[in-house]
């Protein structure tokens, strides 16, 4: 007999940074108007784009390591508990603490429980979406713990205040000016001459990094894979500082989302050729730390494993919506997104922006805590072909539009559409109809919202004297 | 050849010239054009807006239309990208086997105008006249769903007299995407505004597309601007000749 448990709880409100304050368009009116953000979106994403580009062109079977990356996380999924039930007993038997975190305010009790443990009133942190999602870094300095960021973009976010607005590159939204004036600021011991050199800039963080670094017994990290087989996890990074943290340490704490496991090793080999070209456009990342457990002597004799579900388990149960659990958080999509270029990530609301969090967040939270994200996007595609694991935007997209709540005007307009188009007499007579209002709209620029919508910025088309079923009937 | 036309609702209503081409170059070509008077819409925009169940009886209108023929031509990347992608999942979402099977063999029919001209026709010079100097935008769903390639181009490059200018950025979409224009208004226009940058830096007279719909948008944005720019569709270019 089974028994039913329910539908899997979405990502619980109140906690974390899965839901921005306003709707897409209104938070992407701001950002549209920033003409600073608006250039260094445009800059960073063309680049990273041609980088991209030109070191997956280099190998001939692109494709075919996209089929590969799909099909094994469609796997994945497929058995997900199975999988993680294997991780937690390869991590136990190597030394590590298994802890299962059903949302963001659990993990971030065991996180806080763990550093408190340990006596250390400061954590060192390794660039981690998952942390960011739940909000991590407040619930430690609620409870007196200093987290650190110690990847530069994130400790650039972090010292300003600010949230990131990329999956990579979190501070893509700063220019070096601005990162100057946030050092001299926010950053302790910070050498007042500082100048907006890009040396200069990296060489402070390196020093207040490094003193930290030797300081500092705790380490928080997320990971990009776990491997079920061995019990081995994987960070990639490009600066090092992912890998101080996760060596010098006594103890570290990683956090993971539920989604990131793999079943064997050789696995990896798909993935460390897709994520480096697909993401930072480099042929292998600096950067690869991989650790199973404790190793007596080695590096952290303490290793936590916090599994976080957070609204993963609903995103697994709809067929149509699951895919998006398969993403690496490479950000191609967000790099090639023309909505992303020019709203930025902050529009989203979401710690995951762009196409993907598009998809990602609204699941997470349940489509009535993130509505208008599905319709942040033009369905031009782009997203679909730049994802290294295939994962099909677009169509997530229309479906996560068709739950979405519409409002009650346009749903009445759909459906008197709908009806007027599967009558084709009603349907001409209509068209012909449409004729004669526009006449009263001089190229339609008296129309009333929300069709004075299209027209604040383009006109209406010259209305034709007649349609072509008109002028079929009449040849 | 007998071809069924699918004008789309849109070039029937606002855009009847792209229409008319479209029968004028077909039957120019020496084939039987028929257009079922019973047709309306492929429901694109609503599937696209998220009434699904609402666009079920156009998806179910659409695969009795056109069952009973071989080739059926669509204007619109869009359109034929909609029937191909779109209308068997609306049917199996609704539980409608029957529907599903067959929109997928209508679907398989279904042809956008370049690819009938290069694929099913094996025609790359159509005979067409245009001395106008051109920018051509690949438009996204009939690069990214269609798949069209570059069978517009061809076509347009075998144009006796038109000056055929490549237009920078072009597969960076325009910024229509059909209710994202209204509903994310803003943001559909500083992706129009990069558009229209691109397009009169080609100093071309004339942008064409293989979609009314995206035109619709760019053009309704040059003519705001005073730019002189004029859109046209393919299927006007290819349907000129010397003697129209």
């Amino acid at each position: 007999m089974t028994t039913f448990l329910g539908m899997p709880a979405t990502a619980p409100r109140g906690v974390g940074h899965l839901r921005g304050d306003q709707t897409f368009p209104r938070a992407a009116r701001e950002a549209l108007q920033n003409p600073q953000l608006r250039r260094n979106l445009r800059h960073a994403t063309t680049t990273i784009r041609g980088k991209s580009g030109r070191v997956i062109a280099e190998l001939p079977d692109w494709q075919h390591l996209r089929d590969a990356g799909s099909a094994i996380k469609a796997d994945v999924m497929s058995r997900l508990p199975d999988l993680l039930v294997q991780l937690e007993e390869k991590v136990t038997a190597a030394g590590g603490v298994v802890h299962w975190a059903a949302d963001a305010n659990e993990a971030n009790a065991i996180v806080t429980g763990l550093v408190k443990a340990t006596g250390s009133e400061r954590v060192i942190k390794v660039k981690s979406m998952a942390t960011q999602e739940i909000g991590l870094n407040e619930a430690l300095e609620a409870a007196g713990i200093a987290p650190v960021e110690t990847d530069l973009a994130e400790l650039i976010v972090q010292l300003g205040d600010d949230r990131p607005s990329h999956i990579l590159v979190p501070a893509i939204h700063r220019n070096r000016s601005e990162i100057r004036e946030i050092f001299l600021k926010a950053m302790p011991g910070v050498d007042p001459a500082l100048t907006d050199d890009p040396p200069v800039l990296a060489a402070a963080a390196r020093r207040y990094l490094r003193e930290t670094f030797l300081s500092t017994t705790v380490a928080v990290s997320g990971a990009n894979f776990a491997i079920a087989d061995t019990g081995t996890l994987g960070v990639v990074e490009s600066e090092g500082n992912g890998r101080m943290c996760l060596t010098l340490p006594d103890t570290l704490i990683t956090v993971m989302g539920i989604e990131k496991v793999l079943p064997t090793w050789r696995d990896l080999e798909v993935f460390l050729q897709l994520l480096p070209r697909a993401s930072t456009g480099e042929r292998m990342n600096p950067y690869t730390t991989m650790w199973t457990g404790i190793t007596p002597g080695d590096g952290p004799q303490s290793f936590h494993l916090v599994l976080l579900d957070n609204g993963r388990s609903a995103v697994l149960a709809d067929p149509a919506g699951r895919s998006a659990l398969h993403c690496i958080r490479c950000s191609a999509c967000l790099n090639v997104c023309p909505v992303y270029e020019r709203t930025g990530g902050h529009s989203y609301g979401s710690v995951y922006p762009g196409p993907i969090g598009a998809v990602l967040s609204p699941q997470l939270t349940g489509i009535a805590d993130n509505a208008s994200l599905p319709f942040a996007s033009s369905l031009c595609g782009a997203c679909f072909d730049a994802c290294p694991v295939k994962i099909d935007i677009p169509s997530m997209l229309v479906h996560l539009r068709n739950q979405a709540p519409h409002p009650a005007a346009e749903k009445a307009a759909m459906v008197t559409a709908a009806r007027i188009m599967d009558r084709p007499r009603l349907y001409a007579s209509a068209q012909r109809a449409a004729k004669t209002a526009r006449i009263a709209g001089r190229r339609g620029r008296g129309l009333p919202p929300p069709l004075s919508a299209w027209t604040a910025g383009r006109d209406l088309p010259e209305f034709p004297k007649q349609t072509f079923r008109d002028w079929w009937a009449q040849r | 050849m007998r071809i069924a036309f699918f004008a789309t609702c849109l070039a029937d209503t606002l855009f009847p010239e792209a229409a008319k081409a479209t029968v004028r170059l077909l039957e120019r070509l020496g084939h039987e054009v028929v257009f079922p008077f019973e047709q309306t819409c492929c429901g694109q925009m609503h599937i696209n807006t998220g009434y699904q169940k609402e666009a079920l009886p156009l998806v179910r209108r659409y695969a009795s239309v056109f069952d009973p023929y071989d080739v059926i031509v669509v204007p619109s990347g869009s359109c034929a990208g909609s029937i191909r992608h779109q209308h068997t999942m609306v049917a199996s979402a609704h539980g409608d086997a029957g529907l599903a099977s067959r929109s997928a063999s209508v679907a398989a029919r279904t042809y956008e105008l370049s690819e009938l001209l290069v694929d099913v026709l094996e025609i790359e010079d159509v005979g067409a006249y245009y001395p106008h100097r051109v920018t051509y935008h690949p438009t996204c769903h009939s690069l990214r769903m269609t798949r069209v390639g570059d069978k517009p181009l061809r076509l347009l490059r075998r144009v006796r007299g038109i000056d055929l200018v490549e237009l920078p950025e072009a597969e960076q979409c325009c910024g229509f995407g059909g209710t994202f224009a209204i509903k994310n208004a803003e943001t559909s226009m500083a992706m129009l505004a990069d558009k229209m940058t691109n397009i009169v830096s080609t100093g071309a007279d004339l942008c064409t597309a293989g979609d009314s719909s995206c035109l619709m948008h760019i053009g309704g944005g040059l003519s705001r601007l005073r730019s002189g720019v004029r859109t046209v569709h393919l299927a006007e270019i290819l349907a000129s000749t010397e003697s129209s």
